[in-house]
């Protein structure tokens, strides 16, 4: 009797992943202090730097090549803050402990979190793509298109796994000044606020440090703003980030 | 051939858990039968939210074992069949009452209707509202609401009434009562005696990780003789005090009270020495004071 009871068929279970993914979307779309700098940040700058002032300048780009960097700043932030400082919260006010307690399918809260970050890459993809195509005379082939999300939307996996990280490091307060910490610097290092070349040599000596820097190579390749750029080596770094950064955070949560 | 005994609902065996130089849980043995109400009462300390934790997986013991239905805690299949609502959880504050129960309902095979969730928990207004903007009492009905919404055999409530006042409290208990009717099982650990009192078929009083004492709520108070004497007299307190059989004596404005295990030779010494002696009350201890005296001899 009772293992009919507790068996739960397929389409229970991917109910139950969906929803799970829609209320973790649906939480953070209404926490201000996350979705408006998520959403309205890359756009913003977007719109200063390459609608305003990228004309003027002439010596590169600035409508596609901002596009690009732009895209993998935007995509960033639901990585980072949406799994970091979630997590971090969850810990500290006893959800994560509850959800553990409940019969919950093990996953389903990581792939919720995910989920959600992948619905934000989405949307910030969508308003730049908008923006550079509506004012920037930005013009694409549509494969072009599509792969450019494609390296946004699976570009979140790594800063997903950094955040996921420091969520179960820190406090749900120290949380977000953590990963401003990780995020800006590492942004601007990376050449995703101005190309490195506009900054001084040591910087792009060691961009290759940086997963944002080689999220940012696969997307200017795909705009063609990165000519004769190997793919393989940059995916290779950006996989091996997130799965390294997984082990170390799967480690700091199983023992706490 | 004798009939296969029904297993435990829930089962700590010989459960050690250290924090530190901290012993949490030291040797600690729990039964719950299934369909009973077991209240788990202790000091703060005691090892009360230890105990749950370790009952629902979230804890490891050192040594010994935790069983629910006689299966492992961390098996699925065997939490589908519990409930449970934590002392701290704090549900995301930008979700509506209603999304955090589709959720919850979502993880159960057979769950009850939402419309059953809200009414049972007193929620039918609240469907619609923010978690962040309910009050405290009106939080923690949502968090026995995502308890009870899997139909569970077994409820794990951990001091489920804090903060919820007089009629939420009353509606509560006769809920939790319906529940058990029906043949849930549930662990509940209270600070309110008169909430073990109220529900409890066995108390159990824990200090120091260990369980002190264990028993109906009758039982338990059974082993306190003390009992209260309260009255309208002219004697002096000072007097009273100083009898041999009476353990204290105070003077409440006009009434004296007096505390004795043996209330019969103290009521016949009173009436013999004050004949205008009036309003006569003899008390058994409550479970409060049951507690006090357990948990006092146990330290």
């Amino acid at each position: 009797m009772n293992t009919i009871a507790t068996r739960m068929p397929r389409a229970a279970l991917v109910r139950c992943y969906a929803l799970e993914s829609r209320n973790e979307f649906l939480r953070l779309l209404r926490t201000p202090s996350f979705a408006v700098p998520t959403l309205l940040f890359p756009p913003l700058f977007y719109t200063l730097f390459a609608l305003l002032l990228g004309s003027r300048s002439g010596n590169f780009h600035a409508q596609i090549y901002l596009l690009a960097t732009y895209g993998v700043f935007g995509v960033m932030g639901p990585g980072l803050f949406g799994f970091g400082v979630t997590v971090a919260l969850d810990r500290e006010r006893g959800l994560l402990t509850l959800k553990r307690a409940q019969p919950m399918p093990p996953g389903a809260y990581l792939a919720a979190k995910l989920v959600m970050a992948m619905l934000f890459a989405t949307l910030i993809f969508t308003i730049l793509a908008l923006l550079a195509s509506a004012f920037g005379g930005v013009r694409l082939p549509a494969g072009a298109w599509l792969q450019l999300l494609v390296v946004d939307v699976l570009g979140v996996l790594p800063f997903c796994a950094i955040g996921l990280f420091v969520g179960s490091l820190v406090g749900g307060q120290g949380a977000p000044a953590l990963i401003n910490l990780i995020y800006l610097p590492m942004a601007f290092l990376s050449g995703l606020w101005m190309p490195l070349a506009m900054l001084p040599g040591f910087i792009a000596t060691i961009a290759p440090l940086w997963p944002a820097w080689h999220l940012g190579r696969l997307a200017l390749g795909v705009v063609g703003e990165a000519p004769g750029e190997a793919v393989l080596p940059h995916v290779l770094v950006l996989a091996g980030c997130t799965l390294v950064f997984l082990a170390l955070a799967r480690r700091r949560l199983a023992r706490g | 051939m004798p009939r296969q005994p029904q297993p435990a609902a829930a089962e700590l065996r010989g459960v050690h858990k250290r924090y530190g130089t901290l012993a949490a849980l030291d040797g600690l043995d729990l039964h719950v039968a299934p369909g009973e109400l077991l209240a788990v009462l202790g000091p703060n300390g005691a090892g009360k939210s230890t105990a749950i934790a370790t009952c629902l997986g979230l804890v490891e013991p050192d040594r010994g074992s935790a069983r629910l239905f006689d299966e492992s805690p961390l098996r699925l299949a065997v939490r589908r069949r519990v409930g449970v609502m934590l002392q701290s959880a704090l549900l995301p504050d930008t979700l509506t009452v209603a999304e955090l129960l589709a959720q919850t309902r979502s993880y159960y095979p057979q769950p009850l209707g939402t419309d059953e969730c809200v009414r049972l928990a007193g929620l039918e207004d609240l469907r619609d509202r923010r978690y962040g903007r309910l009050s405290g009492g009106q939080q923690r009905r949502v968090q026995f609401a995502l308890a009870v919404c899997g139909r569970p055999q077994l409820l794990f409530l951990d001091e489920p009434t804090v903060g919820l006042d007089l009629d939420a409290r009353t509606a509560l208990w006769a809920t939790i009562r319906t529940l058990v009717a029906d043949g849930c099982a549930v662990v509940l650990t209270t600070h309110y005696l008169e909430e073990a009192e109220a529900l409890a078929d066995r108390v159990a009083v824990l200090a120091h990780g260990r369980v002190v004492a264990a028993g109906s709520v009758a039982q338990i108070r059974a082993r306190v003789a003390q009992r209260r004497i309260r009255c309208l007299s002219t004697l002096d307190v000072a007097t009273v005090a100083a009898w041999p059989e009476v353990r204290s004596a105070c003077r409440d404005g006009e009434r004296l009270e007096i505390v004795t295990d043996t209330a019969e030779i103290v009521v016949r010494q009173l009436l013999f020495e004050d004949s205008a002696l009036s309003e006569l009350e003899v008390q058994r201890a409550g479970l409060a004071e049951a507690f006090t005296e357990i948990t006092r001899e146990a330290a």
